[in-house]
């Protein structure tokens, strides 16, 4: 596993010393924050933990760290008794905060590694004995991979490297490798026994999911949640490293149809539900990306409110934004309207509507719609492997985009003539080949063709060779004659009679309740 | 669908048993590439295919440009050919280099896999035949294509055109009458004087090309749903 590394003391290269930075005064605000949360922490105090960590931070953030980092790590351990852990929780926050405001050097992105790197050895060694709250947890796992993909963007900009930035990459090979990386999260995933936990929650004979993953025997839930967070984590790799299909295997411990741990900070159910919807978009699984992206944009809309002040806000907002692009997508590819809920569906209209219907044309335009979309809304993919350091020196950080782009698109040039083909289906219940071929204008083994592809896009097919029909209109062929079968839009009666059983019971518990004089 | 095993029980080699538990105790080790690669090898002589383990080969390529072999990874996109309707043809290209992807072994694999894609078997064989070096490597290739042509037309016709299905599987005459034989009577093919002038083939139900079939689940309600109310119910 990954090697830590030794530097020499004396902190960072302060190139923010012109800011006035000083990295070894504490001023007495900042003094009260590490005492108070060192205490929190020690007495197992999560909601208070939770507190700090939410809201305290951020706000001595915007007032006293806007264009500085926070005060050294050496210069608070004296106030926390040295203490080896919670140093290594406080860098952590003290990286999480430069890379959000600050850009950070090569030599910080090598030390925040390294911080992971002691941070995660502890937690596996299970000397941790915590309680976290699950926002800090998740933030972790989140900053984690998002500080992996930030180097492999800024590592593959080969050209603009400086001779002593090469000599360091060369040195610190190790330093947010990509072995190192996935093993860390898959070292989290079994270390933390968490896919036997949910496999007993299921059997009753644990709880896990009604304890939002805390631990109140007196124990820890630090190692269990970096666990299951780290599932997520790994989906986002894979996605980033457009391995679909094994993203998803990672995932499938966590059952997206329920709530669960993920859905109890926003972050995560956003960021799970966005690479799982996009990876099924890539699988050409339509309808299970159109459902669940419907799912997380109505639950967006309809608590966006609460989350206002919260650091993550935006990011929330950029998501959702990315998210309505990815359903266009999949609703052009797969028009399902059906499926999507009526606000959702009045926000994609207010917001792709014209750019759907120039999508359905397939002409140019429309592929570069299709570009600009996925361009737009796709994850930031990168390269795993390590540049070659021979001259001269060449940029790669669009290349796995380019890939995944171009093969994207491919897929989309695969389906241009299926638009059309469902435009004749939607308005006959039978024609002939010939007729329907005449009307399209191509010969009949042409048309034959374009009706098996038809077919073929609209049947996923899984890996046990389940067949799944995405199709919104459907046919078959009966020697010369297409017989066109429209899928009528189920009804949920049962769902609807079981809720409103549940309604009136509720009424009458109430009017029971009630004493007439 | 005529799919080729998928490591099945018994019959496991033990080279297919150490690499899978190999994946299971740790997918990103780099030390497992040789084993994967055997394990390839072994896919392609045993007609047996592992579409994790390939994917796990072609990702430590990913990470490790230098140790990619190119006749290991066209053996695996032909193996992803054959696995059609599957998607795995496009899941191994998202882990393959553009540059890679230029080498003219593989343009020909993209060009068979767009056929395919897109139903254009007459192309897909002309194609195929011009490029026997690359397909006829792995054992299987026509075969396992041909089930794919054969699950294409199963779910969009009920009847087929004798000269359509011919076309789409590439037999002809007395192999094809032999084809139809077999299908006749192991899975429920029924051939029939057609309209015009050939034979016209009515293949088995299904709820692709029956659409009445299809299971009416919308409207049913799972148990779990249901033991919300019980409480109510007592």
């Amino acid at each position: 596993m990954a090697a830590s590394y030794e530097y020499e003391d004396g902190g960072y290269p302060q190139q923010t010393d012109a800011a006035g930075y000083d990295p070894n005064f504490v001023p007495d605000s900042v003094k009260s924050f590490v005492v108070h949360l060192y205490r929190h922490i020690r007495e197992k105090n999560v909601y208070e933990i939770h507190q700090m960590y939410e809201s305290s931070f951020q706000t001595l953030s915007e007032r006293m760290f806007k264009e500085t980092p926070w005060p050294s790590v050496d210069a608070v351990a004296p106030y926390v008794d040295n203490d080896h852990v919670f140093c290594l929780l406080y860098r952590e926050m003290w990286f999480r905060h430069l890379y959000a405001r600050l850009s950070p050097t090569l030599r910080q992105r090598i030390d925040s590694w390294d911080n992971y790197c002691s941070l995660f050895q502890v937690v596996l060694h299970g000397v941790v004995n915590m309680q976290l709250p699950n926002q800090w947890l998740w933030d972790m796992v989140d900053e984690f991979v998002y500080q992996f993909q930030a180097f492999c963007q800024y590592r593959a900009k080969m050209k603009s490297k400086t001779a002593e930035e090469i000599a360091l990459l060369k040195q610190y090979d190790q330093a947010w490798n990509v072995y190192g990386v996935l093993n860390f999260l898959q070292a989290l995933v079994e270390k933390s026994t968490i896919i036997q936990i949910l496999e007993r929650e299921k059997e009753g004979l644990e709880e896990f999911t009604a304890t939002d993953g805390y631990d109140y025997n007196g124990g820890s839930n630090v190692l269990k949640v970096l666990g299951y967070f780290s599932m997520i984590g790994l989906l986002r790799v894979h996605c980033l490293l457009g391995d679909y299909h094994t993203g998803l295997k990672c995932l499938h411990p966590i059952d997206i149809t329920q709530q669960g741990v993920y859905t109890s900070v926003i972050g995560s159910h956003i960021t799970t539900i966005y690479h799982y919807g996009f990876a099924n978009l890539m699988l050409r699984r339509y309808v299970e990306a159109i459902h669940e992206f419907n799912k997380i944009l109505l639950y967006i809309y309809k608590t966006k409110q609460y989350h206002q002040k919260s650091p993550q806000y935006e990011q929330i907002l950029k998501k959702n934004e990315q998210m309505y692009a990815l359903l266009a997508i999949s609703l052009s590819l797969c028009p399902q309207v059906k499926l999507v809920e009526e606000t959702v569906n009045s926000q994609l209209r207010e917001k792709y509507g014209e750019k759907m219907a120039r999508m359905q044309r397939y002409d140019d335009e429309a592929f570069a719609l299709y570009d600009e979309l996925f361009s737009y809304a796709c994850p930031k993919f990168i390269t795993p492997s390590a540049p070659s350091f021979e001259e001269p020196l060449v940029n790669y950080n669009q290349d796995a985009y380019r890939l995944q782009l171009k093969l994207f698109l491919y897929e989309v040039k695969q389906q241009q003539l299926l638009a059309g083909v469902r435009t004749f289906l939607k308005v006959y219940s039978t024609i002939s080949l010939g007729k329907l071929a005449n009307y399209m204008e191509v010969d009949e083994p042409t048309l034959r063709t374009i009706l098996m592809t038809y077919k073929h896009k609209t049947h996923a097919v899984d890996s046990d060779g389940k067949i799944t029909s995405n199709a919104d209109v459907d046919f078959y062929i009966d020697e010369e004659m297409i017989r066109v079968v429209e899928s009528k839009p189920a009804k949920k009666y049962g769902d609807y009679f079981l809720r409103q059983i549940v309604k009136l019971e509720g009424i009458m518990t109430d009017i029971d309740r009630i004493k007439l004089e | 669908m005529g799919k080729e095993a998928t490591n099945g029980g018994a019959q496991k080699s033990q080279l297919a048993h150490t690499v899978e538990q190999l994946i299971a105790v740790n997918p990103y080790n780099p030390d497992i590439l040789p084993d994967l690669e055997n394990y390839v090898n072994e896919q392609v002589s045993s007609q047996t295919y592992n579409l994790d383990a390939n994917l796990c080969l072609l990702r430590l390529y990913q990470f490790e440009p230098e140790r990619m072999s190119t006749p290991i990874v066209a053996r695996i996109l032909v193996k992803a050919l054959m696995a059609m309707p599957a998607p795995d043809f496009s899941l191994c290209l998202f882990l393959i280099p553009e540059r890679v992807q230029m080498e003219d072994q593989f343009k020909t694999l993209i060009v068979l896999s767009h056929y395919l894609e897109t139903a254009r078997f007459r192309q897909f064989w002309d194609e195929a035949a011009k490029s026997r070096h690359i397909v006829e490597v792995v054992s299987g290739f026509e075969q396992a294509i041909r089930a794919y042509a054969v699950h294409v037309l199963s779910i969009t016709y009920q009847k087929v055109p004798r000269a359509i299905l011919a076309e789409a599987i590439n037999i002809e005459g007395v192999s094809l009458d032999k084809f139809l034989e077999h299908h006749v009577s192991n899975y429920g093919w029924v051939i029939e004087k057609g309209q015009g002038k050939g034979q016209v083939i009515t293949l088995p139900r299904t709820e692709f090309n029956h659409p009445e079939l299809k299971k009416n689940t919308a409207d049913s309600v799972p148990l779990e749903h249901v033991t919300r109310i019980f409480p109510i119910l007592g």
